[in-house]
């Protein structure tokens, strides 16, 4: 199983100092994060995507590229890369570059951005987001699977003999999660094509990540994958830990309470009761993360989300060290011993290069126009 | 005997309430009239102000809390519902606006709705013209013709077995009859399922699921997901 963090890249006020970070240390803040994790020994960093403020990740290959260069082993991954104002071709571009350059250490989470706004700025219109998903999202698949491509649809102009370069690595798209709060209509897509389904899980009752897994599941059968309980599921979680509980929970309700999304609204107890954020010692986050596995089954992939609502980075980092050191590796072994040998871990690079049959050189040489001859090359 | 649910809203805040106090009169009447036709009946009555932070928590978070899910699943799972708000400057109150808010905009399609209001002065009647049932047309719920409004010389010793007491029939015979021509309701719509497939969604539902077609999913017991074709 693998266990890492998500992060918005949301720039916000402490609310315990009335001191709001800048963009620029905002940005290297979150590199510090994601370098932690490797360090304490988290497996995935997924930066979030958007094009609006307070939020700085508008360029999450930038982000990753560089932390790719910084890193061995951290698998880094999105959460989410917006499938429906993105296009596809510059999708199929950069992440097949970034693959490149951390050597398949790369998926994505597609999502769809729920920022009315943000769509026309990109030309498009936020009432269209499903069948935006599903279009670009099926030309995605084709670019990384295709070296030439004829496409026509409803919301790009038409591909002609395009090729998208770099071919990726080995031969071997990355691996693609969906994620979806409550649209089944994602499930299905996630299921339809075999790919990941990444419940955000964070900010909504569990009964809402409950039917969601369900639906994906038994759509990933119906379609031949495999059996329900082989389908690849994700969770988000969300915690803050101190040694003792009761220092937890004073610590952060001022972040809690101020928070966006959840801040001036419900009490900390009441979050705490109707959604999975654990406030508390590191024993009651690994007791809670345990049981998320009684609604959805097991599953493949849990990202915390450490760093929002204005925590200083210090904290976050002290954080970091409480999950790498007292709690995932007793979740690592505990989940371990409850799943069954025929549920698959989530795939990587090197799975699928396994599954392919191993890596070839998919690079397509131009030929020349004149001769129609292709150069020799290095094979 | 068929069963009927009513759902009975009240969104008087004092207690206690000459809101509540037309509810119930209208729910007793609705229910009468509806057993005069074979019904069995359910009255869920709920009392708003019981859920009032919960409405609001349900505005900043986007999802309701545990016991307002209830509620709300009973109103929209609900045979007819019967709305009565206290008029606040010239409209609904604020809590009435917000628990419709906060219900799904669909759920309401097609549902009979008396639609009721109490104010410290008769000329407030009109605002459940202007106000309230534009709100449930804009809903496409199905508003009996008769709307109830309930001023305080009605509540009086000399009126409140007169005109408040015949119009009170009214409405109730008039919602009993839409809930009586109507299949007894199913339950709340269910969010998360599933109503297309992904052929359809792909805009492809000619083409049969056969996995191995050109961008289909690998076949089962070929290579895990997400490999390549071929």
């Amino acid at each position: 199983m693998q266990f890492g963090v998500f992060t918005v890249g949301d720039v916000t006020v402490d609310p315990t100092t009335g001191r709001e970070p800048s963009e620029h240390e905002r940005i290297k803040a979150m590199v510090a994060i994601a370098l932690k994790a490797e360090e304490v020994g988290l497996d995935v960093f997924a930066t979030g995507e958007h094009h609006n403020p307070p939020f700085v990740p508008s360029s999450p290959t930038t982000m990753l590229g560089h932390i790719a260069a910084r890193t061995e082993r951290l698998l880094l991954s999105t959460a989410t890369t917006l499938i429906t104002t993105n296009d596809p071709v510059k999708i199929a571009e950069d992440y097949a570059m970034l693959q490149h350059l951390a050597d398949g250490r790369v998926d994505l989470m597609m999502g769809r951005g729920n920022t009315g706004p943000v769509y026309p700025w990109f030309g498009k219109d936020i009432r269209a987001g499903i069948p935006l998903a599903i279009e670009n999202y099926d030309l995605l698949r084709r670019l990384w699977r295709e070296d030439v491509v004829d496409w026509k649809g409803k919301y790009r102009t038409p591909l002609q003999s395009f090729t998208s370069t770099p071919r990726p690595l080995d031969g071997v798209p990355p691996f693609v999660w969906h994620g979806s709060i409550r649209s089944p209509e994602i499930a299905e897509q996630a299921a339809y094509y075999g790919d990941g389904f990444f419940a955000n899980h964070i900010f909504w009752p569990k009964e809402h990540t409950q039917r969601m897994i369900e639906l994906y599941r038994q759509r990933y059968a119906h379609y031949g994958h495999g059996s329900a309980d082989q389908a690849i599921v994700g969770l988000g979680g969300q915690v803050f830990m101190r040694r003792n509980s009761q220092d937890a929970v004073r610590e952060f309700r001022p972040y809690f309470d101020n928070a966006p999304v959840y801040g001036h609204g419900p009490s900390l107890e009441e979050f705490t009761r109707e959604t999975p954020l654990t406030v508390g010692s590191p024993q009651q986050v690994i007791d809670r993360t345990l049981s998320f596995r009684d609604y959805v089954g097991d599953y493949q992939r849990q990202l915390f989300l450490m760093d929002h609502a204005g925590l200083p980075l210090k904290t976050v980092l002290e954080q970091l060290d409480l999950l790498g050191e007292e709690v995932v590796p007793v979740l690592r072994k505990e989940f371990a011993a409850l799943r069954p040998a025929h549920v698959p871990e989530a795939p990587t690079h090197a799975s699928l290069l396994a599954a392919a049959g191993g890596a070839k050189d998919s690079t397509v040489h131009a030929v020349d126009d004149v001769t129609g001859k292709a150069p020799e090359v290095a094979r | 005997m068929t069963r009927r649910t009513l759902a009975v809203i009240s969104a008087g805040l004092s207690q206690p309430s000459s809101t509540r106090l037309l509810a119930d009169q209208l729910a007793e009447a609705t229910r009468d009239e509806l057993v005069r036709r074979g019904a069995e009946v359910e009255l869920r009555v709920v009392d708003l102000r019981e859920y009032a932070h919960d409405v609001v928590n349900n505005l900043l978070t986007g999802f309701a809390p545990a016991a307002l899910r209830e509620v709300l699943d009973s109103v929209t799972g609900a045979d007819g519902i019967i709305a009565v708000t206290p008029i606040f400057s010239a409209s609904y109150n604020g809590l009435f606006k917000s628990f419709f808010d906060v219900l799904d905009a669909e759920s309401l399609i097609d549902r009979p709705v008396l639609i009721a209001a109490t104010g410290g002065t008769a000329r407030h009647s009109l605002a459940l013209e202007h106000a309230v049932r534009p709100m449930f047309s804009y809903l496409r719920a199905v508003v009996v013709p008769t709307a109830v409004f309930a001023a305080p010389e009605d509540w009086s010793g000399g009126t409140a077995d007169g005109a408040l007491r015949g119009r009170i029939r009214r409405a109730a015979g008039e919602l009993a009859d839409q809930i009586d021509r109507r299949l007894p309701a199913t339950g709340p719509a269910d969010p998360f399922a599933l109503t297309t497939d992904f052929l359809q969604m792909l805009g492809r539902d000619d083409v049969p699921v056969t996995p191995g077609r050109t961008g289909a999913p690998p076949a089962p017991g070929s290579a895990r997901a997400g490999s390549p074709p071929g």
